[in-house]
């Protein structure tokens, strides 16, 4: 696509990862090591990176930053991996905007001016919503509906409406955007905290069918969305499908069922005294179906989840 | 924990015994795609369904005492049941379900499309689930067909079950989507007509109070027999017309679509007459 010059015999074997000293970062950052061809990991990440292989190279550099541009600069980039998005519940609706959808729209434009071949973007099927009309298993072209109720995950939208425009825009680049169900494991997000709590907190009355993954199955899809010419939009789902009571049975907690009223009072009270992480709109989750089609992901990533329900389930206590 | 599973298991336990064995052993035969902790992907679960098949048994058999004639009308693997509704509650749906699984051989699920407003109403919303019932979408009704399954459609929707009583036995109007459905998936509609859930709840609708729920519908229903949701014991009527097969494309003009569909309305208003005409009392 670019019109520039290709620097002369520069072999593009560089892996660029956002987000690496994140738990599934630094999960990806070991499979890929492992696996390496001799190629090169470039992780961004303003955090530290505890027990970094050597031959790993580690810039604490913010996204939106022009040193962070500068890694495209020698043109030997292979591919970018993109999951260093925020989602800390704490941080300002600005904060998140500007560091996830600035950071990836800046991310995007260097990989079109300096020709990367290969764009992963990790999104989440959670940008569909749960809402009582959904279907059951929603396919990729679903709208994303999640900000309907939900104002702070707008930005996690947009994010992957960016992405999805430059996978249109950039036919030269093979752009694979990623929407996993609840991933569970050793992972510090929403889904496995609240499965970690001593006593989970449900809805009375209400227990939804989820779906769940292994992180360590996400990082498998991931490494295959790298194989070439796969390109496109996937859910990715993980071994079945659940009710929510079931796994915490099956997790040994008790379940504190509360009346949906009251429960959103109260969680509101405690958000305003920031004495809780999980947002209020969150509720949703345990409250309505957001299931996925993984289909696509099976036929054209070749994608099977490795890991049964209860080791996906049990994955929650891995240290 | 303890205590609830005990309890549990004492309900399965009773539930079992009043069951008859051949047909719990039917029951579990049943092909069902369940993952290793009994789901399937909707959230149907046979252990949790053998308690709604006993309470479907006590209304088949004793409540309404359901004569169901040519049940055996119904082909094997997928099929579109189309039925009038009436009746305030949907306890239609539950002679229709019935039917499928005493009268039948060997028993069916029926997957009926539910009003996506159940989904917020406590309990019913994961309960409907675990029997088997579905969201009613037609991406949902799709991929059952293509799994070979029989899925209850109600065109009418909330006008036909809300109606009152002076509009008995008149069908509403018919949705298109049904149709679609089984031009696309190439499945065979059997016409259903129910006799007798008209008059189990003579209602009027408070319109104005549904609205204020956020409902469909508010059916008021004046001096009931024993609780206000338990509707009048009448004698049910269930006819199963012999299969219609269309043919044609599923994305033809609404007034294509609305023709065929006009034909199987036509069928099942003049089913309801017949049946009316050869009934002699309401409750027996």
């Amino acid at each position: 696509m670019s019109t520039r010059r290709r620097a002369a015999g520069a072999i593009r074997n560089k892996i660029i990862i956002t987000g690496i000293a994140g738990r599934l970062g630094r999960l990806l950052a070991r499979r890929l090591h492992r696996d390496s061809d001799g190629g090169a990991i470039i992780g961004i990440d303003r955090r530290e990176f505890p027990g970094r292989p050597r031959d790993i190279e580690h810039l604490k550099v913010d996204l939106r930053s022009k040193k962070a541009r500068d890694i495209f600069r020698g043109e030997d980039v292979r591919a970018l991996i993109h999951m260093g998005l925020m989602h800390d519940p704490r941080m300002t609706a600005a904060e998140h905007h500007s560091w996830n959808v600035q950071g990836t729209a800046r991310l995007l434009d260097a990989c079109a001016s300096y020709g990367v071949p290969k764009v992963i973007v990790l999104s989440s099927a959670n940008v569909y919503g749960p809402r009582p009309d959904n279907t059951q298993f929603l396919t990729e072209d679903a709208p994303l509906n999640a900000g309907l109720h939900f104002p702070a995950i707008r930005d996690l939208i947009e994010v992957d409406m960016l992405a999805s425009s430059f996978f249109w825009k950039q036919q030269s680049c093979e752009t694979v955007i990623l929407r996993p169900v609840h991933i569970l494991g050793g992972v510090r997000n929403a889904p496995s905290n609240y499965l970690r709590l001593p006593y989970v907190p449900t809805l009375l009355g209400f227990d939804p069918m989820v779906q769940v993954i292994h992180e360590l199955d996400v990082v498998e899809a991931i490494v295959r969305a790298l194989t070439p010419n796969v390109r496109g939009i996937f859910n990715v789902t993980g071994p079945g499908e659940l009710p929510l009571s079931t796994i915490l049975r099956e997790l040994e907690k008790p379940a504190v069922p509360i009346p949906h009223p009251i429960a959103h009072a109260v969680l509101t009270t405690l958000w305003r005294g920031k004495l809780t992480s999980f947002p209020v709109p969150e509720l949703d989750h345990i409250r309505y179906v957001c299931m996925v089609d993984g289909a696509r992901a099976r036929d054209q990533l070749g994608f099977r989840p490795r890991y049964t329900l209860k080791e996906t389930i049990r994955a929650v206590n891995a240290s | 924990m303890g205590a609830t599973d005990w309890l549990k298991s004492r309900v399965h336990a009773w539930v079992d015994s009043k069951l008859d064995p051949t047909f719990r052993a039917k029951l579990k035969a049943l092909p069902t795609r369940q993952n290793e902790y009994g789901y399937d992907p909707f959230g149907f679960h046979r252990d949790e369904a053998k308690i709604a098949a006993l309470v479907t048994q006590f209304l088949y058999r004793h409540y309404f005492r359901v004569e169901a004639n040519g049940v055996q009308n119904v082909p094997k693997g997928r099929v579109l049941l189309v039925s009038n509704h009436s009746g305030q509650l949907p306890f239609d749906a539950v002679g229709i379900g019935g039917a499928m699984l005493f009268d039948y051989d060997p028993p069916r699920i029926v997957r009926a499309m539910v009003e996506k407003y159940v989904q917020t109403v406590p309990f019913a919303s994961y309960l409907f689930a675990r029997w088997g019932q579905i969201t009613g979408t037609p991406e949902n009704c799709k991929r059952l067909l293509e799994d070979e399954e029989a899925i209850l459609v109600f065109p009418e929707g909330a006008k036909g079950i809300s109606k009152p009583f002076t509009q008995r036995y008149q069908l509403q109007e018919f949705g298109n989507g049904f149709m679609r459905l089984a031009l696309e998936t190439g499945t065979p509609i059997v016409p259903v007509a129910v006799i007798g859930a008209e008059e189990q709840a003579p209602a009027v609708n408070l319109k104005p109070l549904a609205k204020l729920l956020g409902a469909p519908a508010f059916p008021l229903m004046p001096l009931p027999p024993f609780f206000p949701i338990l509707p009048y014991p009448t004698k049910y009527r269930i006819h199963f017309g012999e299969p219609l097969t269309f043919e044609g494309d599923a994305d033809d003009d609404d007034e294509v679509i609305a023709e065929k569909v006009g034909v199987v309305r036509t069928h099942i208003q003049s089913m309801v007459r017949v049946g009316l005409k050869e009934r002699r009392h309401i409750f027996w």
